[in-house]
């Protein structure tokens, strides 16, 4: 008796027909994500919110645990941060920080990035400082001597939040920790002598620039010394608008305004190449809302 | 006595022969993959995520071996009926149950060398490849030789497990011993716990069995000092070898256990 061979049993079939079996599913799912991605509900749950809790359940894998959340964490900011969506929610940042850190402790990336990621206003950010702090203070209650966390409690109420006095303290008590760098103690003098000028907002930036210890930080640093640039630069457009308004008596509602005014010798472009924004009506003057400068930090004022 | 490492040879040929020593490929892959991909989702916390990675993948690959292989080294052998061709050759029980143990605890630890050298040979790629700068941001080298004790007390534990699983082997059959096992492993890093019950409850006599229970119970949670190696804290080379010497007694009052059970146990 012979037996007889199964079209799926010989090689080349059976390849034609797994490719094709592949290619309808993977056609049925793009095409329902594309279709019904409007009505499927998102997800934005965080199931054990307890990190103490996950800790227990992660028995002894809870440094890995942490590595998985503050994956989730990044991508919870940068997925919103990207988002086209008119209302951005970061709700879950906060939580997924603090559960990273509680995780791992000594997860020394998480208390300095998530600072940045939570202080970030909106859009680009939840604009949460006050969670930033905390998530600060509970490193240096685990690692009390990394100065650079005392540092960075400093910048977030040096820059977000313009008190500079607390800002100094922060310096001072940073500059305290055995092995600290040396500019601290003359950072806190300078804030409290010139705190919130932009010369020291400068300098503080700088500072911070050339001693980054990674990309992340050294980006974020030069993209701050840029909007200091933009703000600068609508300082002068500022000038520019005022003496409009000396000689026409009323603020200008364009750029060719003040273009055939001779007052400006073409459109004005930020440090990224985007072009500035003059508001017809109120005169105010900023950056646009699509440049990587946006938004500047508190100084987008209108010519007086 | 020159019968154990015969009887040890033979359950490393059969592991291999049973493909175990494939899940090395799969580490292998899996940390390839996981360095490229982590290094673009981290924000330059690649070396963290890929150490602690590859010694929590050492641990879990490590610890199926050790159970679903351990349960079944003389279970099997029960069920198959093997059991009693093996008896009628000149072999002692205890031989027998050594032979097992010493087999297996071979597998695991050509297993994790194996490991370790795929970890070292990833994480030196992603140091050589790496600035000189931004390698003095890491909080300890790549090719960090500290991350060698928590290998070796992962080894340590797996070995503990082993002896968990064989001692269940003997008497039990392999799914009431691969529950017990993974019960044990589950309660062992919750064990310290158990130690300050008194703190937790006004009844004396339960704080006495708590503390009964956790001098009997394996305690597992010293085995891990991943995250102290990870973050280049300080591990003793006194706590590594009271930890080990735990282990060690341990494990013999398990083999003896494991021997006196086989030896009394009838198979008619």
């Amino acid at each position: 008796m012979t037996s007889r061979t199964h079209w799926w049993e010989r090689p080349a079939p059976f390849a034609v027909a797994m490719v094709t079996l592949v290619a309808v599913f993977a056609t049925s799912a793009e095409v329902r994500d594309r279709v019904y991605a409007g009505s499927r509900v998102e997800t934005r749950l965080l199931y054990i919110q307890d990190g103490e809790v996950l800790t227990r359940m992660a028995l002894s894998f809870d440094v890995l645990l942490a590595d998985v959340y503050w994956i989730r964490a990044l991508q919870h900011y940068g997925g919103t941060k990207r988002s086209e969506d008119g209302e951005k929610r970061y709700d879950l940042l906060g939580p997924l920080l603090d559960i990273a850190t509680t995780l791992d402790p000594r997860f020394n990336a998480v208390y300095r990035f998530g600072a940045i990621f939570l202080t970030e206003g909106y859009p680009n950010g939840p604009g949460q400082p006050d969670l930033a702090i905390a998530l600060l203070q509970k490193g240096i209650e685990e690692m009390p001597d990394k100065w650079e966390y005392y540092m960075d409690i400093g910048f977030i109420y040096y820059w977000w939040l313009q008190d500079y006095d607390t800002a100094a303290a922060w310096f001072e008590k940073a500059a305290d920790v055995p092995g600290a760098s040396w500019w601290l103690r003359s950072l806190a003098a300078n804030t409290l002598a010139t705190g919130g000028s932009r010369a020291s907002s400068r300098r503080l930036w700088q500072q911070m620039y050339d001693t980054a210890d990674n990309d992340w930080i050294r980006n974020e640093s030069a993209r701050r010394l840029t909007q200091l640039r933009a703000l600068d630069d609508i300082d002068e457009l500022i000038g520019a608008a005022q003496r409009f308004i000396a000689q026409s008596g009323r603020p200008p509602r364009s750029w060719e305004e003040l273009i055939e005014a001779g007052l400006l010798a073409g459109f004005p472009v930020d440090p990224t190449g985007r072009p500035y924004v003059i508001d017809g009506t109120s005169g105010t003057i900023n950056v646009s809302s699509d440049s990587e400068l946006f938004p500047l930090p508190g100084e987008t004022l209108p010519p007086s | 006595m020159a019968v154990i490492p015969q009887i040890a040879l033979q359950v490393f040929r059969e592991s291999v022969r049973d493909k175990v020593l494939y899940n090395l490929v799969l580490f292998a892959v899996m940390l390839i993959a996981a360095s490229y991909l982590i290094g673009q989702l981290t924000a330059g916390q690649d070396v963290k995520i890929i150490k602690d990675l590859g010694l929590g993948a050492t641990q879990v690959f490590g610890l199926f071996i050790a159970v679903f292989i351990g349960i079944g080294l003389v279970s099997k052998e029960v069920e198959r009926r093997s059991i009693y061709s093996l008896l009628a050759k000149p072999v002692r029980r205890y031989e027998l149950v050594l032979g097992k143990y010493a087999g297996l605890v071979l597998t695991l630890a050509v297993n994790i060398a194996v490991m370790a050298v795929a970890l070292y040979a990833v994480l030196g790629y992603m140091a050589w490849v790496e600035t000189e700068e931004f390698r003095q941001s890491w909080e300890a080298p790549a090719t960090d030789p500290a991350m060698l004790l928590a290998i070796f007390l992962i080894f340590a534990q797996l070995m503990l497990v082993t002896a968990i699983a064989l001692f269940f082997s003997t008497f039990l059959g392999p799914i009431l011993s691969a529950m017990l096992t993974f019960g044990l492993i589950v309660v062992g890093h919750f064990n310290a716990d158990l130690r300050n019950f008194e703190n937790v409850v006004d009844s004396r006599a339960a704080a006495y069995l708590a503390k009964v229970l956790y001098y009997v119970l394996p305690n597992l949670a010293p085995f891990d000092v991943k995250a102290e190696v990870v973050h280049a804290q300080p591990v003793s080379l006194g706590y590594v070898a009271l930890t080990t010497g735990y282990a060690v007694t341990y494990i013999g009052a398990l083999l003896l256990a494991a021997m006196f059970i086989f030896a009394r146990r009838d198979f008619k």
